[in-house]
């Protein structure tokens, strides 16, 4: 079944931005889904519009099957939403946000009082639960939100970009906590600016830019589009210039390191062994981006192109 | 999973109920939140309106009012008494909903109800019923402060009750429209300073409008708030500047327009949604 689909969305606002251009998409039950592009792509219009935030245009949105016009509570019913920026009551206490969440899906107060439990715990909130949201941490306030979203157990769960401003440990925690989820049932749609985050979680991706999309289809297969890679070795000793290394384009950021961009036909032994006929000694090697922003890049700038 | 959740694999017989629980727990989960909220909040809600009372019964009703003698055939301070009770309702079941809603938008956590499977008309619902609960509070601490200083006869306890609730209705009502349209706190204090006060004022609470003259009457009648202030106080003491019937007309047809109105915005996302 499908959790999400869009037919033909579109969104112009009163300002006359057209914020979504006809977007088609399907999001399968089960999946653990990246919805990415730049900033004003139109991600976050498009989750607005499933979660009656926004009014769209014209179009169809469905959840589970449920059509947004006229099974409207229904389809809600079936959502979580995790949203961009901080919007619960910053003067309720923790607990308090969790219960009235609930109770505005029907959720009775000892089944919430449980599911309070559950959740705080394992997003590492428990000892706060009783203490005022506006004095919570930024990590703390975007976990508390997650929690709040898990409250009434939606089928489809939408993420928007929701590890922004958490420092590295928490937001691999929650990577931890979204797998869980998403391997006890829950559909997970994401939207992120951390691409290694959507690389390392989600098996489809979808990139939008200027409200339309560009790329839809399985990880695995868009990041195998990649040609080239860019690799980076760190040297023991200082250079002058950039060695000459035939086929290869090289550059020096600095005296200790070298930046080579290798295509998937070509070999890394073949380099080491450029390098050492060089005599140069490498240390260590890194990719120099995340493989996906480096697709992004490209599918974005190569959109631009083709419209002039 | 609980039903709620569940309901999207159920037939459609099956999703009234469940999304008819779903409606009842949401609806006191909004009025709990108010009124926790109410509660919460005591020194702005509850306290002010009590001090401004007893403010208004010691100047008007004790020293002032001793001088002006009787009025609609009863002491000055027995008169004031049921419109000074209304004019806190009024004012604060207004002030409830506006500030409540308005900063719900402000930071945001509107959305929470946005994006939750409540329908808009019960939404209102449940803010509407916050001002009755905030106006019910207040009615009922200048209630009891009125009967410090002066005995409280009931007319018709029937007359009292509905003209209190539906007066409490329509200002929260109208409290919503309010806070649906504004787009900074100075919006929402705009219309109880410069629109609001002046017609409690001038609506009779402190005066027969028999005093004025016919120009003013006129004038006077176009207000709503007299005629609430009026059928009010017909409950207590058994006497009206208006028809009661007249009075309920207006307040039955003043509730279903704005009630409609919220709901319709609401559904529109006027204010609310882009």
């Amino acid at each position: 079944m499908q959790a999400l689909t869009f037919q033909q969305l579109t969104k112009t606002y009163k300002n006359g931005v057209q914020a979504l251009k006809g977007i088609d998409l399907a999001v399968q039950e089960g999946d653990f889904f990246a919805l990415l592009g730049p900033n004003g792509a139109g991600k976050t219009t498009a989750i607005g519009i499933v979660t009656s935030l926004v009014n769209k245009s014209s179009g169809k949105v469905q959840v589970f099957g449920h059509d947004i016009d006229t099974e409207l509570a229904i389809a809600k019913s079936c959502i979580g939403l995790v949203p961009q920026e901080i919007n619960f009551n910053q003067f309720e206490t923790v607990t308090t946000i969790l219960l009235n969440q609930a109770g505005f899906y029907g959720i009775p107060r000892h089944v919430a009082s449980k599911r309070l439990e559950k959740y705080l715990t394992a997003l590492q909130l428990w000892e706060k639960r009783n203490a005022v949201s506006r004095t919570l941490s930024g990590g703390m306030k975007r976990r508390l939100m997650i929690a709040r979203a898990l409250m009434h157990e939606p089928r489809l769960l939408i993420l928007d970009e929701p590890t922004a401003g958490v420092d590295i440990e928490v937001r691999r925690t929650m990577w931890t906590f979204m797998r869980d989820i998403n391997a006890a049932g829950t559909t997970i749609i994401l939207t992120t600016h951390y691409l290694e985050e959507a690389e390392n979680l989600c098996r489809h991706v979808a990139i939008i830019d200027k409200g339309r999309i560009i790329e839809n289809d399985r990880m695995s297969r868009v990041l195998r589009k990649l040609q080239t890679e860019v690799f980076v070795f760190n040297l023991r000793n200082p250079i002058a210039a950039a060695p000459v290394l035939p086929g290869y384009a090289v550059s020096m950021p600095d005296d200790h390191s070298l930046e080579i961009e290798v295509s998937k036909e070509q070999s890394l032994n073949d380099i080491f062994s450029q390098l050492s006929a060089s005599g140069i000694e490498v240390l260590s090697m890194r990719n120099k981006t995340n493989r996906l922003e480096e697709l992004f890049m490209r599918l974005v700038n190569q959109k631009e192109a083709a419209h002039g | 999973m609980d039903k709620a959740v569940e309901s999207s694999s159920l037939s459609p017989s099956v999703k009234e109920p469940v999304l008819l629980k779903t409606n009842i727990v949401g609806f006191n989960t909004i009025v709990l939140r108010e009124f926790n909220r109410i509660i919460r909040i005591w020194g702005q809600t509850i306290v002010p309106p009590a001090i401004t009372a007893t403010l208004y019964f010691v100047i008007f009703g004790s020293l002032i009012g001793g001088r002006i003698g009787d009025m609609g055939g009863y002491s000055y301070i027995q008169y004031i008494a049921p419109g000074l009770i209304m004019m806190s309702v009024i004012t604060n079941s207004y002030g409830n909903v506006v500030s409540s809603f308005f900063g719900a938008k402000f930071g945001k956590h509107i959305e929470e109800l946005l994006v939750s499977p409540l329908p808009g008309w019960l939404i209102v619902g449940g803010y509407v019923m916050g001002g009755i609960t905030r106006g019910l509070i207040v009615g009922g601490v200048v209630t009891a402060i009125t009967l410090i200083f002066t005995h409280l006869k009931i007319y018709s306890i029937g007359v009292v009750i509905s003209a209190v609730l539906l007066s409490s209705i329509v200002f929260s009502l109208a409290g919503m429209i309010n806070a649906v349209f504004a787009k900074n706190f100075d919006q929402i204090s705009f219309i109880p300073t410069f629109v609001l006060t002046p017609l409690t004022y001038l609506g009779g609470v402190f005066y027969t409008i028999k005093l004025l003259p016919d120009w003013a009457q006129g004038i006077s009648h176009a207000n709503p708030i007299l005629y609430m202030v009026n059928a009010f106080r017909f409950g207590f003491l058994g006497v009206s500047d208006v028809n009661v019937g007249l009075a309920y007309t207006i307040m039955i047809g003043a509730a279903v327009v704005l009630y409609v109105s919220c709901v319709w915005l609401l559904h529109r996302g006027v204010g609310t949604r882009e």
